[in-house]
């Protein structure tokens, strides 16, 4: 060590809970936390929903007061990362100032995909990821009358169901044949198409976007590819995000579509880690190399290499977590949807409460929950480690629950 | 404005002033008092702003839901009678004086 201590690079949730956990494990070295955004760490999940309407003040967004970093000796600096000098162990910055590491935590996150099609600058147009994107979504939803949302990721569909509660007449373009097909199950799926079909919300499954019209430079319809032309006086395109590669890439390190690291979250240079949106970690179970977009992946992997920074290393193996909050469903997902080819429905899936089995050759990998919080929390204890799963059999049996399965099954001392 | 007392796990007591309104976890969070995670930021989804609540203090609090009685089923630290979500209780003048105790690990 030679006294330089740890530079998190992004200031997220990843590049907060990295700095507050190397604390909280009792780091007594420099940390510096560098942050391209003007705000403190905050919270981004309220941003796509209840931020929109005022539900969820601003006040409520920093992820802790100002005077804890301070308190805790983390030095916010307001500067970007522009180059990493690996032979030396320093970052350079933006404004030209340098900071030398013993440690570099890569937390960049992702970026926002982005349209390109005609009048795609066009005002009205908005994307959701920063609080100024949230601010600019808020104040054009206060006045618009029809939005258009392109993309029906969780965060599109999060957005459509706070503009329907807002009174919005709302159309949702969707290149794939249903909503959220990444993530989550046809039969999850399903129920939230009906459900938003229920609510006065027009769906065109298969229809991508082939440009924007204006008037004026306000973007006054959407022209889709099958030449459908829907109007709109707000548009919100969610249509995935890119990992932010380029700092790493350019350093030199292994980067795919993400940046790569082993088991620990160590990069290809042991002096620097990766983690959160932008980190392509192996699969615990599948070994397949992935990248997630949670709050639980940013979190956990951040104190992950918070304690192996202070001396307690580990291979992580987190049981990946998600939520999506839409109009009155709640959706929650424990594991990973990836190669899952095989499905058992828990309750009824056209009711407004259910949860989904989903089994990868053979083995349950991953569990969805529509309000349904306790089989999600049982799912969670389920999924981790050293634990019995049930087959698929053991599911579909008759009054099957995950909570009595844990309680006869549990091999952690209660 | 009413008056929440925290005890972390050693011991270690933290008072402050709360506006009516803000959560137990809210108010944790802003003051830096430590122990408690919310990593969902109060929505009721991570089960990581766990408290026991003094129990000569437990019948002030309004019943809990369904969804943190299942959550709290999933808290890391050990669920007891007293245990609640503090994002799920909101200060009022009628809890001054409330004592929340913090379990060892939320996660």
């Amino acid at each position: 060590m030679s006294g330089d201590g740890v530079v998190v690079v992004g200031g997220g949730q990843a590049g907060f809970q990295t700095c507050a956990s190397l604390r909280q494990e009792g780091y007594a070295g420099r940390i510096r936390l560098v942050c391209d955004e003007l705000h403190a760490p905050y919270q981004r999940p309220p941003l796509s929903k209840g931020f929109l309407t005022g539900k969820t003040s601003g006040d409520a967004l920093p992820l802790r007061a100002e005077s804890f970093y301070a308190e805790n000796a983390i030095e916010i600096v307001n500067d970007a990362a522009a180059f990493i000098h690996r032979q030396a162990c320093v970052v350079e910055l933006k404004s030209g100032a340098c900071a030398a590491y013993d440690h570099l935590v890569l937390c960049v996150g992702a970026r926002n995909r982005t349209l390109q099609v005609q009048n795609a600058e066009a005002a009205g147009i908005v994307y959701i990821r920063t609080l100024e994107d949230a601010v600019r979504a808020a104040r054009l939803l206060a006045i618009a009358q029809r939005a258009v949302v392109i993309g029906a990721g969780f965060i599109g569909l999060e957005f459509a169901a706070i503009a329907c509660d807002s009174g919005l007449d709302v159309s949702v373009l969707e290149l794939s044949d249903r909503p959220m097909k990444r993530a989550i199950s046809q039969l999850m799926s399903d129920a939230f198409t009906r459900y938003h079909l229920s609510r006065g919300v027009k769906f065109r499954f298969g229809h991508g976007i082939a440009a924007f019209e204006s008037v004026d430079g306000q973007v006054s319809a959407v022209v889709t590819t099958t030449g459908e032309r829907l109007l709109a006086d707000m548009v919100v395109v969610s249509i995935g995000v890119v990992p932010n590669v380029d700092l790493a890439a350019h350093a030199g390190l292994v980067t795919g579509n993400g940046i790569e690291v082993d088991r620990f979250l160590v990069t290809s240079d042991p002096n620097i880690s990766a983690i959160g949106d932008c980190a392509l970690f192996p699969h615990p179970n599948t070994n397949k190399m992935i990248r997630l977009e949670s709050v639980q992946n940013a979190t956990d992997q951040a104190r992950l290499v918070a304690a192996r920074i202070s001396g307690t290393p580990a291979p992580y193996n987190s049981v990946p977590w998600f939520w999506t909050e839409q109009g009155a469903y709640k959706l929650q997902m424990a594991g990973t949807i990836d190669q899952c080819d095989q499905f058992v429905a828990s309750g009824d899936p056209c009711s407004a409460s259910f949860s989904v089995f989903c089994f990868r050759n053979g083995q349950l990998a991953c569990v969805e929950s529509l309000n349904r919080p306790a089989d999600h929390i049982a799912a969670r204890r389920v999924l981790s480690a050293d634990r019995n799963l049930p087959t698929m059999a053991d599911t579909a049996a008759s009054g099957f629950s995950l909570k009595t399965w844990n309680n006869g099954n549990d091999t952690r001392a209660a | 404005m009413p008056k929440i007392t925290y005890i972390v796990a050693s011991g270690a007591t933290t008072e402050i002033d709360v506006a009516s309104g803000t959560s137990v976890m809210r108010a944790a969070l802003q003051t830096g008092v430590p122990g408690i995670l919310a990593e969902c930021g109060g929505n009721t989804m991570c089960a990581t702003c766990h408290v026991y609540v003094e129990e000569s203090q437990l019948s002030l609090l309004s019943t809990m839901t369904a969804e943190e009685d299942a959550l709290l089923d999933g808290v890391a630290a050990d669920r007891r009678p007293n245990s609640r979500l503090s994002c799920q209780i909101n200060m009022s003048p009628v809890l001054d004086g409330l004592r929340v105790y913090l379990p060892e690990r939320q996660t």
